[in-house]
């Protein structure tokens, strides 16, 4: 404990991993209580972006994260219009991140949350996580930046705040104009009002303990600072003891998990891309949301650039497919050919962003 | 005196850490403009054994780190 650990990152981890339970208790995707990569990409099969049709929802977790974030910035006067800083980069990253993330099958927080529900898939997710972290760490070290950012009009930090009141206005008042699943991950939620209210208070607490998944191996490995991965080990210890608790845990397994594949090799490739990118970002996708929240308009177009990429996922079937019985046959599921092209891209183009702005460091200052 | 205004997490820490290693000042200043900064360079500075104080003008944030 002493002044390394941080009780707010803490708190906010336990607070996640109940809210996660939660939030599937109560009609979510098994070991999706959260997933941002995975709602991100709902939202944007709800408006039509894509049209695979098991996942489309408006998802009012993603609406109440971000205004969560919102309402306890501004409370606390850290809310702060800036933007700036490499904007068309971030939302290509923004878009690898998420290409990454639906080959494997969720962002870094659904991937923890997979690990406390057993599924040892995540287990290499997370192996390649640390992987990718630790590339960009490389270039971190040797100077990346995405150059500074700005303040701004105070109207521009209110973007995505804006953003998500009107779809959540929209999503209340003509729920006919989006698409909603009816099989799949899509059709399974918990109620809207229960998802809000969660949402929001996760949103609220994720901003004020700046908890990030990404930050957590990144500090400890750079700084020797172990304040963020505590809250990445407590939420996985929280869901891990609740689903013991609520007797959903069925031993650690890479069989037929839910809403994950066993190929290997694109689990952990998928999570190198996520965290590579998600470092380059300065934070993982649920601390872009937090940003996006507080105000920073980069990170407003990092969200945008994973809606379209989550568009793209399913539009050119980059994402992964389940692990599934079909007639008393066991698929592994896994990606195809179109999604190990956009990895193997991904990675060309992750390298060139690294480079580019590495070399280019005498500009940053 | 580091300028690190601007700049998102973890660059200004790095910023501070390379001059920390590089020079090991006594005292060092540094600017940065949103308390995720203030919090993640007073932590990193204080594991290195530096007191650190904070000072707020403008929507910017002076730390002085001393030793």
């Amino acid at each position: 404990m002493s002044k390394r650990i941080n009780p707010w990152v803490l708190v906010t981890g336990v607070v996640v991993g109940v809210a996660a339970l939660v939030l599937t208790a109560f009609g979510n995707p098994a070991n999706m209580g959260f997933c941002i990569a995975c709602f991100l990409r709902d939202i944007a099969g709800a408006t039509k972006l894509h049209t695979a049709e098991v996942v489309q929802y408006v998802r009012p977790e993603i609406i109440g994260l971000v205004l969560g974030s919102t309402i306890m910035s501004v409370a606390t006067k850290e809310f702060k219009a800036r933007a700036g800083s490499s904007p068309a980069t971030r939302f290509i990253l923004g878009f690898f991140v998420m290409v990454g993330a639906l080959v494997f099958l969720g962002c870094p927080l659904r991937m923890v949350i997979r690990m406390g529900g057993g599924d040892l898939n995540a287990f290499v997710g997370l192996a390649g996580f640390a992987i990718g972290i630790g590339i960009g760490v490389l270039f971190i070290k040797k100077g990346f930046s995405l150059k500074r950012s700005y303040e701004v009009a105070r109207t521009e930090g209110f973007a995505m705040p804006g953003i998500m009141i009107v779809l959540l206005v929209l999503f209340l008042a003509v729920p006919a104009i989006f698409a909603f699943s009816e099989s799949g991950p899509g059709s399974k939620h918990a109620s809207v009002l229960l998802a809000l209210v969660v949402a929001l208070v996760v949103g609220a607490l994720a901003q004020k303990s700046r908890i990030c998944m990404v930050g957590g191996m990144r500090d400890a490995v750079m700084f020797g600072d172990f304040s963020l991965l505590s809250g990445f080990a407590a939420i996985f210890l929280t869901v891990l003891v609740g689903n013991l608790i609520l007797g959903n845990f069925k031993g650690f397994s890479t069989y037929l998990q839910p809403i994950a594949h066993a190929s290997q090799l694109w689990n952990l490739l998928g999570m190198v891309l996520v965290g590579w990118g998600s470092v380059l970002l300065g934070g993982c996708p649920l601390r872009q949301l937090i940003l996006a929240g507080e105000g920073n308009g980069d990170s407003a177009v990092t969200v945008l650039g994973m809606v379209v990429g989550a568009a793209f996922a399913h539009n050119f079937k980059l994402a992964g497919a389940a692990a599934a019985v079909k007639d008393d046959v066991y698929s592994a599921g896994g990606i195809g050919t179109n999604g190990k092209i956009a990895v193997a891209i991904g990675f060309v183009v992750l390298l060139i962003i690294s480079l580019v702005n590495t070399l280019n460091k005498k500009e940053a200052k | 005196m580091i300028d690190a205004r601007g700049m998102s997490c973890p660059i200004p820490v790095v910023m501070v850490q390379k001059e920390v290693k590089k020079n090991a000042p006594a005292e060092l200043q540094v600017q940065v403009d949103s308390m995720v900064c203030v919090e993640n360079i007073t932590r990193y500075a204080r594991l290195q054994g530096y007191e650190v104080s904070v000072a707020e003008g403008g929507g910017d944030y002076t730390l002085t780190l001393k030793k």
